[in-house]
C-alpha cells in the first residue's frame, strides 16, 4: 500500500506573499498542500501547518502584531496547544512570536536594510520533526528577505533558551544582529518551529540551492508519520 | 476622552533608527545624543472617565499597542 500524502495546511493572511511558494514546494515534496483562509475558524484535518511569509495585514503597528488575532491564528494556537506541527517562515514566525507560541520577538534589521540574499546557516538541532533529514553542524544556504528579522530575548530568556536547547538555526555569517546569531528556534515541546530564511525558495537546485527541501521533507515525512499514525 | 499612548523601545534595546536619527542630526551640526525613536498612538475612547479610560488603554497597551519584551509605554489623558 503507498504511504498516504500527509495534509498540510498554509494560512494565508491578507498581505502573505510566499503562501504559493510554500503550497507549491510542500506538493513538490509530495504533500498534499491546502490554502487556509485567514478568516477560517477551524483548520480543516490536518497534519501540519505552516504560516507563510509576506507582509500580513501590511506590517501594520508591528510585524505579526494583527495577524496574531485573526480567526485561522486562533485556530493555529489550539492545533499547536494539541502537540500538532507548525512551522513558521519569516512573517509566520514574526506572528509565531507575538502570537506567544515561540519566544523572543522580531526586530527591525540592524543595518535598517532591508536584507535579499542567499545566506550560510549551522543546523544545531537534527532531532525535530522539521530538521530530521539535516545533520548536526550541517551548513545549509538558504535566501533571507526581510526588513524586521533581528530575533531578540532578554539575556535570561536566551539562556534558557538556550539551556533548553531550542535554538535550532544560527546564521554562519553576520545577517540581520539577531541575537547570538540566532535565525531559527523552537518551543520547548518542539513541535513548533519558526525561522527568517525561506526554506520554500531553495527546493530545487536551479533556484541556486535545495537545501531549504531539507527542511521541508522532515517536515513532510513528520507530518506522514502523523497521518500514518491516524491511519 | 482623548488618549495619548507613547510606545518606546526599551532602554538597553538596540534602537538602530535612534542612531541613524543621531547621526543625521551631528551632520546638521547639533550635537546631540541618546535618541530613541517610538511610536505615537492617538485615540478617543468612548468615556469621560479618567479612571475607567486610563485602565482600557493599559489594557489596549498590554494586549496591542507594545510588545512588553521590547517596549515600554506611557499614557497620556486629554480633558
Amino acid at each position: 500500500m503507498a504511504s498516504p500524502q500527509p495534509r498540510i495546511g498554509v494560512v494565508m493572511y491578507p498581505g502573505s506573499n510566499d503562501d504559493h511558494d510554500a503550497l507549491w514546494a510542500l506538493s513538490a515534496l509530495d504533500a498534499e498542500s491546502i490554502p487556509v483562509w485567514h478568516e477560517e475558524r477551524e483548520l480543516p484535518d490536518l497534519d501540519a501547518v505552516v504560516l507563510p511569509g509576506g507582509f500580513s495585514y501590511g506590517d501594520y503597528l508591528r510585524c505579526g502584531a494583527i495577524a496574531r488575532f485573526s480567526p485561522a491564528t486562533a485556530a493555529v494556537k489550539e492545533f499547536a496547544d494539541a502537540g500538532g506541527l507548525v512551522l513558521g517562515i519569516c512573517n509566520g514566525f514574526q506572528i509565531l512570536c507575538e502570537a506567544g507560541l515561540l519566544p523572543g520577538v522580531l526586530l527591525q534589521n540592524e543595518s535598517l536594510r532591508f536584507i535579499c540574499r542567499d545566506v550560510p546557516l549551522v543546523v544545531e538541532r537534527d532531532d525535530l520533526p522539521f530538521t530530521t533529514r539535516c545533520a548536526h553542524g550541517q551548513r545549509l544556504v538558504i535566501p533571507v528577505k526581510h526588513g524586521d528579522g533581528r530575533w531578540f530575548a532578554p539575556p535570561g530568556l536566551v539562556s534558557e533558551l538556550e539551556a533548553n536547547r531550542q535554538v535550532v538555526l544560527r546564521y554562519d555569517e553576520t545577517c540581520n544582529g539577531s541575537v547570538d546569531d540566532i535565525a531559527g528556534i523552537c518551543n520547548e515541546r518542539g513541535n513548533v518551529m519558526g525561522l527568517m530564511p525561506h526554506p520554500e525558495h531553495a527546493v530545487d537546485p536551479l533556484l541556486g540551492s535545495a537545501d531549504g527541501a531539507l527542511i521541508l521533507a522532515s517536515l513532510v515525512e513528520a507530518a506522514r508519520n502523523h497521518a500514518l499514525t491516524l491511519a | 476622552m482623548r488618549a495619548t499612548i507613547l510606545v518606546r523601545p526599551k532602554s538597553g534595546i538596540l534602537d538602530p533608527q535612534g542612531a541613524a536619527v543621531e547621526t543625521a542630526l551631528e551632520h546638521l551640526g547639533f550635537s546631540v545624543s541618546g535618541a530613541r525613536v517610538g511610536k505615537v498612538v492617538d485615540l478617543e475612547v468612548a468615556s469621560d472617565d479618567a479612571t475607567e479610560v486610563r485602565a482600557q488603554v493599559e489594557k489596549m497597551c498590554e494586549q496591542l499597542l507594545a510588545n512588553p519584551l521590547m517596549e515600554s509605554y506611557e499614557i497620556e489623558l486629554h480633558g
